[in-house]
C-alpha cells in the first residue's frame, strides 16, 4: 500500500436526465412549484404516491467505481461513447462532485480534459502561456523557468509574440499541449488531448508522456485509441454503462471492449470482470533504446523515403537477463491503422539483458503521405502483448495522393498506343 | 466537498497516517453535501490565477476597439454632461453647494465602477464556462476577479475628476484619505450582489436580462443625480438600506469634503453589505458544487 497514488472506493454519480443538456429559466420553476401541489393531488386521487413519477429522472453515469493505482503505473480507461470515462477523470479532476464513494489521490494532480483551456484569442503566445500555466496550477516563478523549454518544445518561437487568433490550429495546440506537457504533476489525468497536431507532433507528445512516465510519474489515460493503449499502458479498465466490467491486461481490455463493440453491450457483466494482478506485476524493466532508421536504397533529397526505397531499422532492447520476446516491426496510419507488421522469431536476451536488432524493409510499398513506424517488444505467448515500443512519424515522398490508395506497387506497362511515349505508375 | 492538503494545508490526520509519503500532497473527494465552509485559505493558495485573470479581463477589454481605453473615460463623461445639463441646468436639482458637473462625477466615480463591476461579475461564472468544465480550482476566483478588473477604468476616469476640480478650484481636505475605504465598499457591494447573481445564472439565465434592468432602477435609487438630503433626515438611515446611498455620498465627502459626513446612513449601508456578502459567499459555494453539471 506504501506507493498508491490513486484509490477509488465505489464511486457513483448520479445525474438529472436532462441535467447536462439545458439550464431552467426561472420561469420554468415558478410554474412548477405552482402546479406541484395540483400535480400530487391529482396523482393521489388516481392513486398514487403523490410523487409524480417522472418527476425528476434520473440516470447513474458511474456505479460503484472502485480502483487502485500504483505510483508510476500508466493506467488506461477504455468504454464506448457514455460508458462514464469521461465522468470519472471528470470527479477525480475535482470539477464535479461524486453522488457516492470517495476517492484519494497522492501527490500533485495535472489534469488535461482538454489542450488549451483558458486560452484566449486575443493575448499572445507568450501572454496565454503564462496564462494557461497558472490556470492549470502553474506558479508564475515556475512558468518563467520553463519558459524558454515550453517554447522550443512547441516550435512556435517565432510567434510566440503574435496573439494566438492568427495562429493556425496545429501551432495552437503545439503551444497548448507544451505548456501541458510541462507541468510538474506527480498524478497526471489525461483524457484524449493526445490526438492532437500534425503525426510528428504528435510523436512527440508520445514520447514526452513516455519521459514522464519514466519519470515517475502516474498517468491515467482515457482514450479510444486502442493502440495508445497498447503502447502506453500496463493496464487497462474498460468501462461500460458506468460500470467496471475489466480491470487488467491492455490486451485483454481491448478484447473485450471490441466484444462490446460486437454484441451492441447486452453481455453478462460477471464474464469480464476479473482483476489480472500478474500482469500488474509483470510490469517492468523491458525497453527499447538508440532507436534508429537509415535510408536504404533511393531516398529523396529532403531525406525522405519514396515508395519504392527501402528502410533500415536498428534498436536495442533492455529486458530481464536470459528472458525470451519477439521482436515487432509495425507501419501504422496517423490514427494507429496497421499496414503492415512483421515479427521476430523468439530471440533471448543475453546474461546483460540485451538485444540488439538491425532489421531492413526492402521496400516500404506505401503511398506517399504520413506514417507511424513502431518498434516494439512483445511476449512469445501473445503477440498482442506489448511489453515496450518505441515510435517515430515518417513521411514518403512522391507524387500522389494519400487517399487513392493504400498501398503501393511497381507496375511495369507495355502499351500500345498512338501515344508516342508510355506511362509508369 | 474536496480538501486539498499538503504543503501548507490542513491534513485529515487519519489520512496522513495512511499516506504514502508525508510530503506528498493528498486530494480527499467526497460527495457534496449542503453547506460547506469558504475555504478562503485555498482561495489564497489561488491568488495567482485570481492576478492572471484580473490581468486577462484588463488586457482583452478594449481589445479590437478604435477607442480602446478612452471608454473608460468616455462613459462616466458624457453622463456627467448630460445630467448636468438636464438635472443642473434645467430642473435646478440642488447640489448642495458643489458645483453641478463635479457634484455628478463625484457620483459617477463609484457608481460606474460599481455597475461596470456588477455586470462583469454576475456574467463571469457562466462567461467562463470552459475553465469550469475542464479545469479545477476555487470558483470564488471568477466573479472575485471580473469585479477587481474594473479598479482600472476607474482610475483611468478618476483622472478627470482631478481635472474638473482643479477647474473648479476645489481643493480636497484631510478626507480624502478616506477615499481608498468607500472605494472598498464599493467594491464588495458589486462582489456581494455579484456573487448571488453569478450563482443564479448558473442555474437561471433570466439573470442575464435582469441585470441591466437592475442597474438602471438602482441608479435611480442612488443619490447620483440628486443630493441625499433631499430624503427627510429620519428616513435617511433606512435609505442607507441601498448600500450605494452609503458609498456616493461617502465619495462625495471624502473628495469635496463640503457635504456633512454620511454617519447613520453610512453605518447601515456597511451592515447590508457585510450580510450580502457574508450570505453571496456561503450561496456560492453551496452552489458551486453544481456549476460544472448545469452550466
Amino acid at each position: 500500500m506504501s506507493d498508491l497514488a490513486i484509490r477509488c472506493e465505489g464511486i457513483a454519480k448520479q445525474y438529472r436526465i436532462g441535467q447536462r443538456e439545458s439550464y431552467r429559466a426561472l420561469r420554468d420553476t415558478v410554474t412548477d412549484a405552482v402546479t406541484a401541489p395540483f400535480r400530487r393531488v391529482r396523482a393521489a386521487l388516481q392513486g398514487g404516491n403523490g410523487r409524480p413519477a417522472n418527476a425528476t429522472p434520473t440516470i447513474w453515469a458511474l456505479e460503484d467505481i472502485s480502483f487502485e493505482v500504483r505510483q508510476g503505473e500508466v493506467l488506461g480507461i477504455i468504454g464506448r461513447n457514455g460508458a462514464g470515462k469521461s465522468t470519472l477523470l471528470k470527479i477525480l479532476s475535482r470539477i464535479t462532485w461524486p453522488t457516492r464513494g470517495s476517492a484519494d489521490i497522492y501527490g500533485r494532480v495535472g489534469s488535461l480534459l482538454e489542450v488549451g483551456t483558458g486560452f484566449h484569442p486575443e493575448l499572445t503566445g507568450r501572454e496565454n502561456v503564462y496564462l494557461n500555466g497558472a490556470i492549470l496550477g502553474m506558479r508564475k516563478s515556475e512558468i518563467a523557468r520553463k519558459f524558454d523549454e515550453i517554447v522550443a518544445f512547441s516550435e512556435v518561437e517565432k510567434f510566440i509574440d503574435t496573439p494566438v487568433k492568427h495562429f493556425s490550429s496545429g501551432m495552437y495546440v503545439r503551444l497548448a499541449f507544451s505548456v501541458a506537457a510541462h507541468l510538474d504533476a506527480q498524478v497526471l489525468l489525461v483524457d484524449e488531448v493526445l490526438a492532437v497536431g500534425d503525426l510528428r507532433f504528435w510523436t512527440k507528445c508520445m514520447n514526452k508522456v513516455r519521459s514522464l512516465n519514466q519519470q515517475g510519474v502516474t498517468i491515467l489515460l482515457v482514450t479510444h485509441s486502442m493502440w495508445q493503449v497498447q503502447t502506453a499502458c500496463r493496464r487497462a479498465i474498460c468501462l461500460e454503462h458506468g460500470k467496471i466490467r475489466y480491470d487488467g491486461k491492455p490486451t485483454d481490455a481491448i478484447g473485450y471492449y471490441e466484444g462490446l463493440l460486437k454484441t451492441t453491450g447486452q453481455q453478462d457483466p460477471a464474464s469480464g470482470s476479473a482483476r489480472d494482478e500478474a500482469s500488474m506485476a509483470s510490469a517492468g524493466a523491458e525497453s527499447i533504446v538508440d532507436f534508429r532508421v537509415q535510408p536504404l536504397g533511393e531516398w529523396s533529397p529532403e531525406g525522405n523515403p519514396l515508395s519504392d526505397s527501402g528502410m533500415q531499422i536498428t534498436f536495442s532492447a533492455k529486458l530481464q537477463p536470459r528472458s525470451v520476446v519477439k521482436l515487432l516491426i509495425r507501419v501504422t496510419s496517423p490514427t494507429g491503422l496497421p499496414y503492415f507488421s512483421a515479427f521476430s522469431d523468439p530471440v533471448r536476451a543475453d546474461i546483460n539483458g540485451s538485444i540488439h536488432c538491425e532489421s531492413c524493409i526492402q521496400k516500404l510499398m506505401l503511398m506517399p503521405g504520413q506514417y507511424l513506424l513502431f518498434a516494439a517488444l512483445c511476449s512469445v505467448e501473445d503477440s498482442r502483448n506489448l511489453l515496450a515500443a518505441e515510435s517515430m512519424a515518417f513521411e514518403v515522398e512522391g507524387p500522389g495522393y494519400t487517399n487513392e490508395a493504400l498501398f503501393w506497387n511497381q507496375v511495369d506497362w507495355k502499351i500500345r498506343d498512338a501515344m508516342e511515349t508510355g506511362g509508369r505508375a | 466537498m474536496a480538501t486539498l492538503s499538503g504543503e501548507a494545508w490542513r491534513v485529515d490526520p487519519e489520512m496522513a497516517a495512511a499516506a504514502p509519503a508525508a510530503a506528498l500532497p493528498h486530494v480527499a473527494i467526497r460527495p457534496a453535501r449542503g453547506w460547506t465552509g469558504l475555504n478562503l485559505g485555498e482561495l489564497w493558495q489561488y491568488r495567482e490565477l485570481l492576478l492572471f485573470l484580473i490581468w486577462r479581463d484588463i488586457k482583452v477589454r478594449y481589445k479590437q476597439t478604435a477607442l480602446g481605453a478612452a471608454w473608460a473615460i468616455l462613459q462616466p463623461v458624457f453622463s456627467m454632461v448630460v445630467f448636468s445639463l438636464f438635472f443642473g441646468r434645467l430642473a435646478k436639482v440642488p447640489s448642495d453647494g458643489i458645483p453641478y458637473p463635479v457634484f455628478a462625477y463625484c457620483a459617477l466615480l463609484p457608481w460606474q465602477l460599481f455597475a461596470h463591476a456588477l455586470a462583469e461579475s454576475s456574467n463571469s461564472v457562466v462567461a467562463n464556462e470552459r475553465l469550469i468544465t475542464k479545469v479545477y480550482f476555487p470558483r470564488l476566483v471568477i466573479p472575485i476577479a471580473g469585479v477587481l478588473a474594473g479598479l482600472v477604468d476607474f482610475a483611468i476616469a478618476f483622472s478627470v475628476l482631478i481635472f474638473l476640480m482643479l477647474r473648479y478650484g476645489i481643493v480636497p481636505t484631510w478626507t480624502i484619505a478616506t477615499l481608498p475605504l468607500f472605494v472598498l465598499l464599493a467594491i464588495l457591494t458589486a462582489l456581494a450582489v455579484g456573487l448571488w447573481l453569478s450563482a443564479l445564472n448558473v442555474q437561471y439565465r433570466d439573470v442575464r436580462y435582469t441585470v441591466g434592468f437592475l442597474t438602471q432602477i438602482w441608479l435611480f435609487l442612488s443619490p447620483v443625480a440628486y443630493p441625499s438630503s433631499l430624503v427627510p433626515e429620519r428616513w435617511r438611515p433606512l435609505y442607507g438600506l441601498n448600500p450605494m446611498a452609503g458609498v456616493v455620498e461617502g465619495f462625495r465627502w471624502a473628495l469635496v469634503g463640503k457635504t456633512p459626513a454620511p454617519g447613520a446612513m453610512l453605518a447601515v449601508s456597511v451592515v447590508v453589505v457585510l450580510l450580502l456578502l457574508v450570505g453571496g459567499l456561503f450561496y456560492f459555494r453551496r452552489m458551486e458544487n453544481s456549476f460544472a453539471d448545469v452550466i
